[in-house]
């Protein structure tokens, strides 16, 4: 019975609840007491970013074919990962559905992509930097794998949706495992697979204008440079094309969604 | 087509020419993307080849992780690690809501409002928390603070976008009820719209924070606080072993995270 009381607003806690905003907070407070947060550290700081903040602007073009060429492995380092990503993770999601495959198989495929999902594709990209050398190949491999733990889960999702339905209907005609594959599961998920791929290359896209810090090619590397070189118009100039990039691939896979209506 | 006229070769499809045509536009340009990649991309033949054996090198110096490192170099800058994430997650999400709130079209009714918000929110999505630790790392210094400030101020684009959005799929009935009740604007929104985005905002502040534990581990790779730095330390010192104890942590956290994120999920929605 709801009483006058009940529609308090904000309602009303229970002890359960009370307890975990307390200790919540008690946690809030430890962390923030971590961060050595001092008002005069505070001042200097608002002081130094306003000045860095001028520095910024205006933004300087003029090295604008570097700027260019960084763009451009960027841009390659996604696509081809994307690729790379999708095609790999295409069976290894098949192999982990738990509604098509026996536990024996799963398993091990989900373990594999959470590790993959489990490391920041930076990170990925130092180990690939160490084992195969500086470059866009590092790149590549470590956004590669990035995507394996990202569009698996999410095929695995999807393909575990599925009404098995149509698969018995194709399996009951005698057809071989991979035409079961191709016209049993594969039609009810393409839409939906089409939006999950065109998502991955547009994280694809953001991560590979950051794994150039830790020398794995793209345009990272030339911003890590300029910051270190304290060269903030050039630093500007490249985070605004950047976010440009970064909008264009957005507008981009939206109309690729809006064609196949995922 | 009359019944009993001449009979008409005509096949059924199930997309219209145009729609196909679009398809095929798609298929194109992803074929040509790929193919100029890979002709243009400098990538060295020999070190492809060569990547397993140089990979296979790598595990088997990593092996066994170096346990003993683990009290002394990784636990507290782990927890470091998972501070930056929530002081970050809570910061970031304080900020967002202001810029949720404005960039909704049914909350604020100035269309320059809206676009200003989600011009903000943009921004904050497409600028990587990394850079913004190089920003933050450059004011303040080294430190946990470079971080923490770094995962809000991305966390704002991705947390004020989706909470607008929700705040957009909210049903207009009783926020009508309430103004014609005569009620003033704070009352609506916290009768009127809180409690109707409630949940999507509880489950985006969770998502939000699994990421954010992920980020706040790259941090210290330029300097801002956690894990990261241990990570960069043992890496510039060829130390294998203990790079491998560090993404065995690193591994296990995250796992931790996302468990404990789907069992609060399912016990407050």
């Amino acid at each position: 019975m709801a009483t006058a009381a009940d529609r308090s607003f904000p309602p009303r806690l229970g002890w359960p609840a009370r307890l975990a905003w307390l200790a919540f907070a008690i946690y809030f407070a430890y962390a923030l007491s971590h961060l050595q947060v001092t008002p005069a550290r505070v001042m200097a700081g608002l002081e130094f970013g306003y000045k860095f903040l001028v520095k910024l602007f205006p933004p300087d073009f003029q090295r604008w074919e570097l700027l260019l060429k960084g763009l451009k492995e960027s841009l390659e380092i996604a696509v081809l990962a994307s690729v790379l990503g999708l095609l790999i993770s295409l069976p290894v999601s098949l192999l982990a559905a738990r509604n098509l495959m026996p536990a024996w198989v799963t398993w091990p495929a989900r373990f594999l992509m959470v590790v993959c999902r489990s490391f920041h594709p930076v990170i990925i990209a130092i180990l690939f930097v160490k084992a195969v050398g500086f470059g866009a190949l590092a790149g590549i491999l470590a956004l590669t794998v990035a995507s394996l733990g990202f569009l698996g889960k999410l095929f695995t999702e999807a393909i575990e949706e599925i009404s098995l339905k149509q698969v018995e209907a194709v399996r009951a005609t005698g057809a071989p495992f991979m035409s079961v594959i191709a016209y049993g599961v594969v039609p009810q998920v393409f839409s939906r697979f089409i939006g999950f791929a065109s998502y991955e290359l547009d994280s694809n896209l953001r991560n590979s204008t950051m794994v150039g810090i830790v020398g794995a090619g793209g345009i990272g590397g030339t911003l890590f440079a300029a910051f270190q070189r304290f060269d903030y118009d050039f630093v500007c100039a490249i985070i605004l094309s950047i976010i440009a990039l970064i909008i264009a691939g957005e507008i981009l896979t939206n109309a690729v969604k809006k064609v196949f209506r995922a | 087509m009359r019944a009993g006229a001449t009979v008409v070769d005509c096949e059924w499809q199930r997309y219209s020419a145009g729609e196909r045509m679009a398809r095929f536009m798609v298929y194109l340009v992803i074929v040509a993307a790929v193919v100029l990649s890979i002709r243009t991309v400098e990538v060295i033949p020999e070190f492809i080849i060569d990547a397993p054996e140089q990979l296979a090198d790598l595990l088997k110096r990593m092996w066994p992780p170096d346990a003993a490192s683990y009290p002394a170099e990784i636990h507290d800058a782990l927890l470091d690690s998972i501070h930056i994430a929530t002081v970050g997650t809570v910061l970031g999400v304080a900020m967002a809501l202001p810029f949720g709130f404005l960039a909704a079209r049914n909350v604020t009714p100035w269309p320059w409002l809206n676009w200003v918000a989600r011009l903000v929110l943009i921004s904050a999505r497409s600028i990587n928390t990394l850079v913004f630790a190089l920003f933050f790392v450059a004011v303040f210094g080294p430190g946990a603070l470079a971080g923490t400030l770094a995962i809000a101020f991305h966390s704002i684009g991705f947390v004020g976008r989706l909470f607008s959005e929700a705040l957009e799929a909210t049903s207009p009935g009783p926020i009508e009820a309430l103004r014609a009740a005569g009620a003033p604007a704070a009352s609506v929104i916290s009768f009127g719209y809180w409690p109707q985005v409630v949940p999507a905002f509880w489950s985006l502040v969770l998502f939000r924070w699994d990421i954010n534990v992920r980020e706040s581990i790259v941090l210290g790779l330029v300097g801002a606080g956690g894990v990261g730095m241990a990570l960069d330390n043992a890496l510039n010192l060829f130390q294998w072993t203990r790079v491998a104890m560090i993404l065995l942590s690193i591994l296990a956290v995250v796992i931790a995270a996302e468990v404990a994120v789907t069992a609060i999920r399912k016990r407050i929605i």
